[in-house]
């Protein structure tokens, strides 16, 4: 009889609320009941509010226990849970949780199921197929499938995917390079990490097809340094990638050669725009470039560089095997595909949605995340990181569609949507905003620099109270100031969040005793 | 990740070689000796200007651009408090002071061997308020798990 498999992932957040104990706790139990189990550390499933979610292999079901304890161990033992007993914790099979067979799981679908470091579970699982077949269809042809799909950089920009390809196919020069953004900066996001350490092959797979499809031998990730498990589960990837032959010289005999060097950031946030990124993988401080020359035509070390976000990459496998108008039925209007949501601050349900795009606000916030973590209603949502605007309520009915999202001032960015109870001062919000700016700025623009700076005096002077009038007007000014003279969207963006407080919840800059 | 005490120009000296020498290599070399000693010493900084061929003020300017590369020794045990805003839609800035009465200090502030910090999101957002403590994120973070964290600290000197 083959041993009984139990999951219990090893990633960031389920590890962050006892993942590691609670394996441990299974395996010391197992062997002193002398039962032989085997114990895979799977990635997850994205149901962070589950975590840690541990999973027991029945036939060819998992059986799902949720928010499992180091201290319920004992009794899942007793409850007999490795043939998926009765107990508390028990969820049903996984396959079956509303939250995950609602999603529309197009580029996170191995998250959860696999070993993330196993090469042959991922080759089971229709791992390198579409590398295989890129190789088959030839270079032209996946890029075509790439345009075709509709895709959009899912960073931040929303830039089609297809023609950046293109350009980078199509410009002149002897050296061509993948530059994969991983830095991953904006709060409420974490889809790139979820991917990194659930899936490691499938970014390794997606840049070695980008490689293949532009004529770019060598690819960089550039991953932040607040991710350290994903660090060492990209480093150990792409060592056995390397070893079964999928990164480095004549690919598996296709002739094409392709590896990947691996590099950390400094806990820097501009650094994920996408010039300081490059400015920081050649060893230098992360300041932003002009633009022109686009990176796809002067990137890294002056080269045409394909710079992609993880997730970005990691959507094109299945347009290579299961086809780009699959993809491109997906979605509204010019929004195609899917976008891997995350739902974070105070929702009762936190984690990775990846749906189509068009789903509404308010469906992803209340049918998903189950409304607030606090039970109290929903005051503000903050979409597309530090740089999106701060809805109110009343606009949960806007569908994420990136035109959409742009008519009403807001943007969807990276898909991080962040959630704020009505006990939030919004006040404090629109100060943070400049704050951040302040410590983040790359200090090329004077605006974003000192702008940036000078919009948190003056914030703290309204909230005191201080000639609200006056200070109002400045602020407004500081905001147009730092939108028309800014290189990039760090002080170009950052009025947005100020002036949707200033526009929809202007109250809360009043001093506690006028509110 | 628990640092160690002391800046060795010996195992600086590998971590340089591990990257052959080349300057466009600055900011993987900076993080790794960041990472093993916490820090980067003005000897460090001297060092590596020399051998990668670059202007002490090259070097410099490099370091100070970057939040994580430090020029002072931290604390043995580096507790970071996440600031950005999921976080703060749950509670992390009474968490942030809660952090700083137990530890007696600031943000950027060392005691009894402890340095608090802030950084900004540690992709735990699903799981807030997130603290990072010796290299380990932990999510859920209220006051009386705080404590608890710091607690075990204690117990296990010399870090994880
Ligand atoms: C201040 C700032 C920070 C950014 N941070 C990130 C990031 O962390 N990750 C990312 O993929 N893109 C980030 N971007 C967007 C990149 O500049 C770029 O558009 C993207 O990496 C391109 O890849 P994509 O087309 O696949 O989205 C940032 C942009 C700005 C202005
Ligand atoms: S807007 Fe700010 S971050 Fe962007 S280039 Fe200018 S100074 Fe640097
Ligand atoms: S905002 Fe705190 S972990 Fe992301």
């Amino acid at each position: 009889m083959s041993r009984i498999k139990v999951f219990v992932p090893r990633e960031t957040s389920a590890i962050s609320v006892g993942a590691d104990d609670v394996a441990i706790a299974i395996a010391r139990k197992s062997k002193q009941l002398g039962t032989d189990i085997e114990l895979i550390r799977n990635g997850s499933w994205g149901a962070c509010w589950l975590e840690p979610l541990v999973e027991v292999q029945i036939g060819e079901q998992r059986i799902a226990y949720g928010n499992v304890e180091a201290g319920d161990v004992d009794s899942l033992f007793e409850a007999g849970f490795l043939e998926g007993g009765e107990h508390a914790r028990r969820l049903g099979p996984t396959v079956e949780i509303p939250y995950l067979i609602n999603q529309d799981r197009w580029t996170f679908w191995r998250c959860g199921l696999i070993a993330p470091l196993s090469i042959d579970d991922y080759i089971a699982h229709n791992g390198f197929k579409a590398l295989t077949a890129a190789f088959e269809m030839g270079s032209d042809a996946v890029i075509e499938a790439v345009t075709a799909s509709g895709l959009r950089g899912r960073g931040g920009a929303g830039f089609p995917t297809g023609i950046k390809w293109r350009t980078v196919a199509d410009a002149a020069g002897e050296q061509k390079y993948i530059a994969c953004n991983a830095d991953e900066g904006d709060s409420g996001t974490f889809s790139d990490r979820m991917l990194m350490e659930g899936d490691p092959f499938t970014l390794i797979e997606s840049m070695a097809i980008a490689g293949y499809a532009v004529g770019a031998t060598k690819g960089y990730i550039y991953l932040r340094s607040e991710y350290p498990l994903a660090h060492r589960v990209l480093s150990k990837a792409i060592a056995a990638g390397r070893d079964a032959g999928w990164l480095g010289a004549d690919i598996q005999g296709s002739g094409a050669d392709f590896d990947i060097e691996l590099h950390l950031g400094g806990g820097s946030y501009v650094c994920g725009e996408e010039t300081a990124m490059l400015e920081s993988l050649e060893g230098k401080r992360g300041i932003v470039r002009s633009k022109p020359p686009l990176p796809a035509i002067s990137g890294l070390f002056g080269s045409p560089t394909v710079v992609n976000n993880v997730v970005t990459l990691a959507s094109v496998p299945n347009i290579i095997t299961l086809g780009a108008d699959r993809y491109d039925g997906f979605g509204v209007n010019r929004s195609k595909g899917t976008l891997a949501f995350q739902l974070a601050g105070n929702v009762k349900r936190g984690g990775l949605v990846e749906k189509a795009f068009g789903i509404t606000l308010r469906e992803l916030i209340e049918d998903f995340g189950g409304g607030t973590a606090t039970g109290r209603p929903v005051k503000a949502v903050q979409v597309g990181g530090p740089l999106g605007a701060y809805l109110p309520a009343e606009q949960l009915d806007t569908p994420l569609d990136y035109e959409a999202f742009s008519e009403i001032g807001a943007m969807i960015g990276h898909g991080g949507i962040v959630v704020f109870d009505d006990l939030t001062n919004m006040a404090h919000q629109a100060r943070f905003a400049m704050e951040f700016c302040a410590i983040e700025s790359c200090g090329k623009c004077t605006p974003c620099r000192i702008g940036s700076t000078r919009g948190v005096e003056v914030i703290d002077r309204m909230i005191a109270g201080e000639k609200r009038d006056e200070n109002y007007d400045l602020l407004v000014e500081l905001c147009d100031t730092m939108e028309d003279a800014s290189l990039c969207a760090m002080g170009g963006m950052t009025p947005y969040p100020v002036r949707s407080v200033l526009k929809y919840f202007a109250e809360d800059f009043s001093p506690p005793g006028e509110q | 990740m628990s640092v160690s005490n002391g800046y060795d120009a010996g195992i600086a000296s590998n971590i340089i070689a591990d990257f052959d020498g080349k300057p466009e290599m600055l900011v993987q070399i900076l993080a790794h000796i960041v990472d093993r000693f916490g820090y980067v010493s003005e000897d460090g900084i001297r060092q590596l200007a020399e051998a990668l061929n670059l202007s002490r003020a090259d070097v410099h300017g490099v370091v100070s651009y970057y939040h994580d590369f430090r020029t002072e020794a931290p604390g043995n045990h580096i507790v970071k408090v996440c600031q950005a805003e999921a976080c703060q839609a749950m509670g992390s800035r009474a968490l942030t002071e809660h952090a700083k009465g137990a530890l007696g200090v600031g943000l950027n502030g060392t005691a009894d061997d402890v340095t608090l910090e802030p950084v900004y999101c540690l992709g735990n957002c699903a799981c807030a308020p997130a603290v990072m403590i010796d290299g380990r994120t932990y999510g859920r973070v209220d006051a009386e798990r705080f404590d608890e964290l710091l607690g075990a600290l204690g117990d296990t000197d010399g870090g994880s």
